[in-house]
C-alpha cells in the first residue's frame, strides 16, 4: 500500500480526478479518509498477526516435545502474555475497526465518518501503544509474564514492564473508545435517506452493537489496570487483601470488561458471515431481523455472565449457578444465528468462491467454538476443564477460526472492491486448504490434552502428552506459513490481478457495490438515491 | 445416530468399570499417551464431572451432525454448477420458533443434574479430616489440621522430586521420558513427599496462598480450587479407591507454574493411620514448625 502511495506523484493525471493527497504525508499521516485509515489499519492488524504470530512459533517450538530446549521458563510466559496481548488488542481489534472504516460509510451512503480528524487520531495512537508494549520485551526482566489476564498479585511481581505495559493498555482503550464513538456517530447519523436502521446490512448492525460494547466496558478494564498500577506504584491496596482489598475482586472487574471484549471480538465477524453467505448463496439472508435481536440479545447477555471465568476462585453457589444459567442461555441466540446461516444456505444457488469458503469454514469451526464453550459454561465440568488446554483449543476456535476467518473471509470479499482486482482464486482456495488442515492440527489436539489434564500456560510437560503436542505443533508451523500466502497472493493481485467489475459477485447487493471498483477517494458525497435492488435487507417500499 | 452414540457410551463405561476393577488394588492417575478423553476418577465428584462432561459432548455431537448435516447437504444439493436456482424466501416464522424452544428445553435438561451436583459439591460440613494446603512459588505445604476431631500437628512441604528437577533445567540433555516410578513415566508428576490421605473419609481442604494465586487440582478427584493468598476456600472429597492420583498446579504462577506438581496417596484408614502416628511420633513438638517456612530460594 505505502509504495504505491509514494509512487502516488508518478500517476497525478490519475490521481487528480479522485482528489487524493499527493504526498505520502499527507496521503497517509494526515489522512481523515476513511478508506485510507480503514487501509491504515489493516495493514497494522497484519503486522501484527505476524508479530503475535512468530510469538506463537516460539511458544509451539518450546511445546513441541517435552523437555526445556529453546527458552526459559520465564521467557515462556512473556511469550503467552504477550502473544494474547498483540494478537487481541494489535490483531484482531483493529482489523475489525479497519473493516468498519472501509465499509461501513460505504454501506449506508455516507461520504466519510462523522469525526475524520479523530479517526486520523485514533490510528495514530495504535502504532505507539505497540511500540511501547514491544518494547517492554528488552527492557531488564523482560516483558509482562504474568498472562494477559493480568491477575495480581502476580502481574505485579513483574518490573517496570507493568507500568509500559499498562500505559500502552491506556491508549489503546483510548483509541478503542474514540473509535467506538466515531462509528456510532456515523451509523446513527450519516445514513443516506431511505437506510432505515432496519434495512441497513448486517454488518453495519453488528458493529453498531459492537461499538456500544466498547464504550461500555473499555473504561473498566482502564479502571482496573489502573487500580493495578496504583497498587504497584503508589502503595494502595485495592487488590491486596492484608491492606483491605482483594485480588478476587480485579478478576471480577476484568471479566466484567472481559467477558463483553470476547463478543467485541466477534459480533462484527457475524456480521461479515451474514454478508458473504448471502452472496453466494444468492438468496436474502435468512431471518435479518432475527439476526439483528439475537446480536442485541449476545450483548445484552456478555454483561452478565462474566464470573463464569472464575469458576474455581470460590463462589458461593448461588453464584456459580447464576452464572451457569445466564452462560448457557448465550446458546440460544447464537444458536439462532448459526440455523440463519444454513438456513440462507438453504435452496440457494451457492458458488465456492474464496470468501464463501472462509465464511463456510467460519460458521463450521466457530460452531465447534460455540459448543466447547456450552460445555465449559456447566460448572461440574468446569471444574476439570478451568485452566487446561481444553480452554486454550476453544478460545482458538472462536478466535482464530472464528474472528480471524471471518477477517480473511471479508479481505478477499471486498479487496476487489478496494484495489479494483481480482486475486487469484486458485491460491486464494489453496490458501484456505492449506488453513484448514494446518488450524485444525493445531487446535484439536489441544482438546485432548485439555481432558487428558494439561494445564494451560506451562512450558514443559509429562511425556503422556507429548503425541498430541507434536501434532500441535506441527500444525502450528504450518499455519506459520499463512501469512505468507496471504501476502504473495494479495500483492499478485494488486501487481497483476484482473480487473474487477463494479458489482464484482453475482449475488452481491448492498450500496458499496453500487460504486465503481477501485472505490474513488470519495464516494457518497452526495447522498445516493437507494434503488430496491441496491438493498441487500429490508423492504424498500416501506 | 443415537443407536451408535449409545453403544459408544456402553463401550466406554465397560471399558471404564474394567480399569476400575483392574485399579481396586493401586489405582493410578496417569494421563495415557495418545489420550482423548477425560478420565472418570475415583471420587462422586470426579464421575459427576465426568457424566455432565459426556452428556454436554453428546447433546453437542448431535446438534453438530444435524447442523453440519443440513450444511453439507445444502452444499452438495443446492449448488449453481448443478443448476440450482435461488428461491427468494428469508422467513419462517414456525422454523425459528422451534429451533428457539428446542435449545432452550435441552439447555434445562442440562442444567438440572448440574445444579444438583453443585448443591451436593457446596456442602463440606461433617468432615473426617481437615487439610490445610498452602500454595507458595512453587511448592505446596499440606498441614494436617484435624482428624476425627483432634489437632495432629502434622505438616509438610512437597514439591517437584529431585529427578524431574534436574531434566527440566534448560537444556539439561536429560530425557524426560527416563523420569520413572516403577514403570510409569512420572517426569513433572511426582513430589518428595505426597499427601497422604485416607479414603472413604470425608476430608475437607481449606486452600490458600502465601505469595500468588495457584490452583490445587488432581483431576482423578474432580475439582480444582484457587488457592489465593489471605483467603481461604474450601471443598470435600471422598476417595473411593487407593491409590496414587496426579496432578498440577492449576493457575499461572510465575517461571515455575509448571515445576509444582500434587501427589496424592489414598490409603485404606488403618494403614493412613498408621502413617499418621508415625508422622507424629517423628515431628515432636519441639521441632515442629508452628507456622509454615516462608517459600525457599526458587530454583532455575
Amino acid at each position: 500500500m505505502a509504495t504505491h502511495a509514494a509512487a502516488g506523484h508518478h500517476a497525478d493525471h490519475h490521481d487528480d480526478h479522485d482528489h487524493k493527497p499527493q504526498g505520502f504525508w499527507d496521503r497517509w499521516v494526515f489522512t481523515t479518509n476513511h478508506k485510507d485509515i480503514g487501509t491504515l489499519y489493516l495493514v497494522f492488524a497484519f503486522i501484527m498477526f505476524c508479530i503475535g504470530g512468530a510469538m506463537s512459533g516460539v511458544i509451539r517450538a518450546e511445546l513441541m516435545t517435552p523437555g526445556l530446549q529453546f527458552v526459559d521458563p520465564g521467557f515462556f510466559n512473556q511469550m503467552t502474555t504477550v502473544h494474547a496481548l498483540v494478537m487481541i488488542f494489535g490483531g484482531v481489534m483493529p482489523a475489525f475497526v479497519g473493516l468498519a472504516n472501509w465499509m461501513i460509510p460505504l454501506q449506508i451512503g455516507a461520504p466519510d465518518m462523522a469525526l475524520p480528524r479523530m479517526n486520523n487520531w485514533s490510528f495514530w495512537i495504535m502504532p505507539f501503544a505497540f511500540t511501547v508494549l514491544l518494547c517492554t520485551l528488552f527492557l531488564p526482566g523482560g516483558a509482562p509474564a504474568g498472562g494477559w489476564t493480568l491477575y495480581p498479585p502476580l502481574s505485579l511481581q513483574g518490573g517496570s514492564s507493568v507500568a509500559f505495559a499498562i500505559f500502552a493498555i491506556h491508549m489503546m482503550g483510548i483509541s478503542s473508545i474514540m473509535g467506538a464513538i466515531n462509528i456510532i456517530a456515523t451509523i446513527l447519523n450519516m445514513r443516506a435517506p431511505g437506510m432505515d436502521l432496519l434495512k441497513m446490512p448486517l454488518f453495519v448492525w453488528t458493529w453498531l452493537i459492537t461499538a456500544f460494547l466498547l464504550i461500555a466496558v473499555m473504561p473498566v478494564l482502564a479502571g482496573a489496570v489502573t487500580m493495578l498500577l496504583t497498587d504497584k506504584f503508589f502503595g494502595t491496596s485495592f487488590f491486596n487483601a492484608a491492606g483491605g482489598g482483594d485480588p478476587v475482586m480485579f478478576q471480577h472487574i476484568f471479566w466484567f470488561f472481559g467477558h463483553p471484549e470476547v463478543y467485541i471480538m466477534i459480533l462484527p465477524a457475524f456480521g461479515v458471515v451474514s454478508e458473504i453467505i448471502p452472496t453466494f448463496a444468492r438468496k436474502p439472508l435468512f431471518g435479518y431481523q432475527a439476526m439483528v435481536y439475537a446480536t442485541a440479545s449476545i450483548a445484552f447477555l456478555s454483561f452478565i455472565v462474566w464470573a463464569h471465568h472464575m469458576f474455581t476462585v470460590g463462589m458461593p453457589l448461588g453464584g456459580e449457578l447464576f452464572f451457569m444459567y445466564a452462560t448457557m442461555m448465550i446458546a440460544v441466540p447464537t444458536g439462532v444465528k448459526v440455523f440463519n446461516w444454513v438456513s440462507t444456505m438453504w435452496k440457494g444457488s451457492m458458488t465456492f468462491e474464496t470468501p464463501m469458503l472462509w465464511a463456510i469454514g467460519f460458521v463450521i469451526l466457530f460452531t465447534i467454538g460455540g459448543f466447547s464453550g456450552l460445555m465449559l459454561a456447566i460448572v461440574p465440568a468446569d471444574f476439570q476443564y478451568h485452566d487446561t488446554y481444553f480452554v486454550v483449543a476453544h478460545f482458538h476456535y472462536v478466535l482464530v477460526t472464528g474472528a480471524l476467518f471471518s477477517i480473511i473471509a471479508a479481505v478477499y470479499y471486498w479487496w476487489p472492491k478496494w484495489t479494483g482486482r481480482m486475486y487469484s482464486e486458485k491460491w486464494g482456495k489453496f490458501h484456505f486448504w492449506w488453513t484448514i488442515v494446518f488450524v485444525n492440527l493445531l487446535f484439536f489436539p489441544q482438546h485432548f490434552l485439555g481432558l487428558a489434564g494439561m494445564p494451560r500456560r506451562i512450558p514443559d510437560y509429562n511425556v503422556a502428552f507429548a503425541d498430541w503436542n507434536l501434532i500441535s505443533s506441527i500444525g502450528a508451523f504450518g499455519m506459520l506459513c499463512t501469512p505468507v500466502f496471504m501476502f504473495l497472493i494479495l500483492w499478485h493481485s494488486k501487481k497483476h490481478g484482473a480487473a474487477a467489475t463494479q458489482q464484482v459477485w453475482e449475488g452481491a447487493h448492498g450500496l458499496e457495490w453500487t460504486v465503481p471498483s477501485p472505490a474513488p477517494h470519495h464516494t457518497f458525497t452526495e447522498p445516493p438515491v437507494i434503488r430496491a435492488q441496491d438493498l441487500a435487507h429490508g423492504d424498500p417500499t416501506h | 445416530m443415537k443407536s451408535l452414540a449409545t453403544t459408544r457410551i456402553r463401550r466406554a463405561v465397560s471399558a471404564a468399570v474394567l480399569a476400575t476393577t483392574a485399579g481396586m488394588v493401586h489405582a493410578s492417575s496417569m494421563p495415557a499417551r495418545w489420550q482423548l478423553n477425560m478420565g472418570e476418577g475415583v471420587t462422586e465428584t470426579a464421575r459427576n464431572a465426568y457424566r455432565m462432561h459426556m452428556i454436554a459432548l453428546w447433546v453437542c455431537v448431535v446438534i453438530g451432525v444435524i447442523v453440519f448435516g443440513a450444511m453439507a447437504y445444502a452444499m452438495f444439493k443446492f449448488r449453481k454448477s448443478k443448476g440450482a436456482v435461488a428461491a427468494q424466501w428469508s422467513h419462517n416464522t414456525k422454523a425459528e420458533v422451534i429451533w428457539t424452544v428446542i435449545p432452550i428445553l435441552i439447555l434445562v435438561v442440562m442444567a438440572w443434574p448440574a445444579t444438583q451436583m453443585l448443591v451436593k459439591q457446596a456442602d463440606t460440613s461433617n468432615p473426617v479430616l481437615t487439610v490445610k494446603v498452602t500454595g507458595y512459588q512453587w511448592k505446596w505445604r499440606y498441614e494436617y489440621v484435624d482428624y476425627e476431631g483432634k489437632p495432629t500437628g502434622v505438616n509438610f512441604v512437597s514439591k517437584l522430586d529431585a529427578e524431574s528437577d534436574k531434566t527440566r533445567q534448560l537444556k539439561s540433555g536429560l530425557d524426560p521420558h527416563a523420569v520413572k516410578v516403577g514403570d510409569e513415566a512420572t517426569y513433572l508428576l511426582n513430589v518428595d513427599k505426597p499427601l497422604v490421605l485416607p479414603t472413604n473419609a470425608k476430608i475437607r481442604f481449606v486452600v490458600t496462598a502465601d505469595d500468588v494465586i495457584h490452583a490445587w487440582w488432581v483431576p482423578a478427584l474432580g475439582w480444582k480450587t484457587d488457592a489465593i493468598p489471605d483467603i481461604i476456600n474450601d471443598a470435600w472429597t471422598l476417595i473411593e479407591q487407593p491409590g496414587t492420583y496426579r496432578g498440577q498446579c492449576a493457575e499461572l504462577c510465575g517461571q515455575d507454574h509448571g515445576f509444582m506438581p500434587i501427589v496424592v496417596e489414598a490409603k485404606p484408614k488403618a494403614e493412613f493411620d498408621r502413617w499418621l502416628a508415625a508422622q507424629q511420633a517423628a515431628a515432636t513438638p519441639a521441632t515442629a514448625p508452628a507456622a509454615p517456612a516462608p517459600a525457599a530460594a526458587p530454583q532455575g
